[in-house]
């Protein structure tokens, strides 16, 4: 890649001293540029992670007090807050899995079948991704409580909302991979004697695994993050976001910052993991 | 096995029936629940809501919400346009520049996402506080009148603009560098060798070729940020308050569910005419260039 963008830069017309040191110029403007705009990117994630080790002096967590690590040691030290983060967690657990196997199919049945009613299945599948969240999240409420005695606002009625909305970003992803899938692998079994379920399990289930995989941390990362549709449809029931939310309006106590940091951790090396894994690849194959 | 085999047209409708009752039923009929009650007239104390083809419910939130309907959609233009800015140079960059550490950069671009989405909101609150450096800096360059309100920059549209843009900027940068990342360079080097200037090439191949990616990101953007209630809420006062603010208190605090429902409606509405008007510009703009 490196070496195609090096030719690009030297394909022009005879290259003067005047237009090289305007080129070298220009590049550094855009070099400079991506960087400032990286900054504006990282620099609220620095503060965010700064302040879960302030040592605020009232309420507000907003101005540098002093360092201190107690946030850290007391991250559990706020009533309230513990339950939330596990609430969040078992729905994102759940509600990823249900997902990610439903969306899945789907995915299949688009990109493998020809079949009556694919063009409206697509735009199903594209309209949740286009609607405000604050509209899925407003009629989802209107549905529970035209029929509060089958949905009772709580646990399960989260649960149907993350499902509802992860579906269509798994479909998108997994969509991906189905579509760049060489077909000829699958053909290829068959005709070594394969029969279209063995076939699928060892040959076509492996190939598309990551971006299973991907879909599902996809689905967890919005479920955990979502505030808006679980704000309409929680009932009583408080994940960690709706916990920020609540404490934001009092002053958020400095933990929600340890909280923020160890998801953003905790993401980041998994990510992080994953791009080695594949630069090294990358790095085999050249 | 044996059924499936010798219907296999219904292999389809089998892998597809479990997603399609969910989003069903909970995606397609809430959106007719709501249209129903968009509809409907009364007080949640005395009698209730009514069914009653109640039109007028829609003109009446028009007419009583149109500033938080047009700051919406001002504030969500602006900071799409800010995003993209800010984004096609840095999406270029990695795309163009990012060799073996593509992947690396990229996700620089995504780690905002790894934050919830309140909490690095609430670092915006940090960041633009009086007392921060931020303010300081704006206020030496004789700015604070301009962008600022009131001496502060928090509680004012700037502040909840930069806290939308910030927000929703991945999702603009994301299609983007697939797009530019897709470009054949041969193409560019071939713009070369025909005498087209970088500047002629870049405007003529790479940025028709990375259009897609404009209009994914811009539409990733400005959905959500038309709709976005948070930033307004914290970054800003009622004077910032968008069509987001007033569906959630109709809906959560006073619910005065029809007026809630015809709002959410309109944003709908509105948004659909936006991309349509958008894909319009965008589709001539392409066939004359």
């Amino acid at each position: 890649m490196s070496v195609a963008a090096e030719r690009l830069s030297m394909s022009g017309p005879g290259p003067g001293t005047l237009t090289r040191v305007v080129r070298v110029a220009r590049r550094q403007v855009l070099t400079v540029y991506s960087l400032l705009a990286f900054a504006y990117l990282l620099v609220p994630i620095a503060i965010v992670i700064l302040f879960s080790f302030n040592h605020p002096a009232g309420r507000f967590n907003y101005t540098w007090q002093g360092f201190t690590l107690n946030n850290w040691k007391n991250w559990d030290g706020v009533p309230g807050m513990r339950s939330a983060i596990e609430l969040s967690l078992e729905i994102a657990a759940l509600s990823s899995f249900c997902a990610t196997a439903i969306g899945t199919l789907i995915a299949l049945a688009l990109v493998r079948y020809g079949f009556r009613g694919r063009g409206a299945t697509n735009l199903l599948i594209f309209l949740p991704m286009s609607s405000p969240e604050i509209v899925l999240g407003a009629s989802l409420l209107t549905l529970f409580l035209s029929m509060s005695s089958i949905f009772p606002l709580g646990f399960g009625t989260i649960f149907i909302a993350h499902v509802m909305f992860c579906i269509s970003y798994v479909v998108v992803t997994v969509k991906a991979r189905l579509i760049g899938f060489d077909r000829h692998l699958e053909e290829a079994a068959m005709d070594l004697g394969a029969n279209e379920f063995v076939t699928f399990a060892k040959v076509t289930l492996p190939l598309i695994a990551p971006a299973i995989l991907a879909g599902l941390l996809l689905s967890f990362a919005l479920s955990i993050d979502d505030f808006v549709i679980t704000n309409f449809v929680a009932g009583s029931k408080v994940t960690f976001p709706l916990f920020v939310w609540g404490a934001a309006r009092v002053g958020a106590p400095p933990q929600v910052n340890v909280i923020g940091t160890a998801i953003f951790v905790i993401a980041v090396a998994a990510m992080l993991g994953n791009v080695l894994v594949q630069m090294r690849r990358s790095k085999g194959a050249n | 096995m044996g059924v499936l085999h010798r219907n296999r047209w219904l292999t389809p409708y089998l892998l597809l029936a479990p997603g399609l009752v969910w989003l069903g039923i909970f995606f397609v009929a809430p959106l007719g629940f709501l249209a129903y009650q968009s509809l409907e007239q009364g007080d949640i104390f005395g009698i209730g809501y009514k069914f009653t083809w109640a039109w007028h419910n829609f003109w009446d939130s028009i007419s009583t919400y149109h500033p938080q309907l047009i700051r919406s959609f001002e504030y969500a233009g602006i900071a799409t346009v800010l995003a993209l800015l800010l984004s096609y140079p840095l999406a270029y960059w990695i795309a163009f520049r990012g060799g073996r550490w593509k992947n690396l950069l990229l996700l620089f671009i995504i780690a905002p996402f790894f934050v919830t989405y309140l909490i690095r909101t609430l670092a915006w609150e940090t960041i633009l506080s009086d007392q921060g450096v931020v303010v300081r800096v704006i206020r030496n360059l004789h700015l604070l009148g301009v962008l600022g309100d009131g001496g502060h920059v928090l509680a004012s549209p700037t502040a909840v603009v930069a806290g939308i843009t910030y927000n929703f900027l991945p999702f603009m940068a994301l299609p983007l560098y697939v797009s530019l990342e897709q470009i054949d360079h041969g193409l560019i080097e071939a713009a070369g060798d025909l005498y087209a200037s970088k500047l002629h090439a870049f405007l003529r191949v790479t940025l028709p070729l990375s259009l897609p990616g404009v209009i994914a990101g811009t539409l990733l953007t400005f959905i959500p940020a038309a709709g976005d209630f948070i930033n307004a809420q914290l970054l800003g006062t009622p004077r910032q308050y968008m069509i987001g603010n007033v569906i959630q208190s109709r809906f959560l605090e006073i619910t005065d569910y029809p007026t809630a429902a015809a709002l959410s409606f309109i944003l709908m509405a509105l948004i659909l005419v936006a991309i349509f008007v958008y894909a319009r510009i965008i589709g001539t703009e392409k066939l004359t260039g």
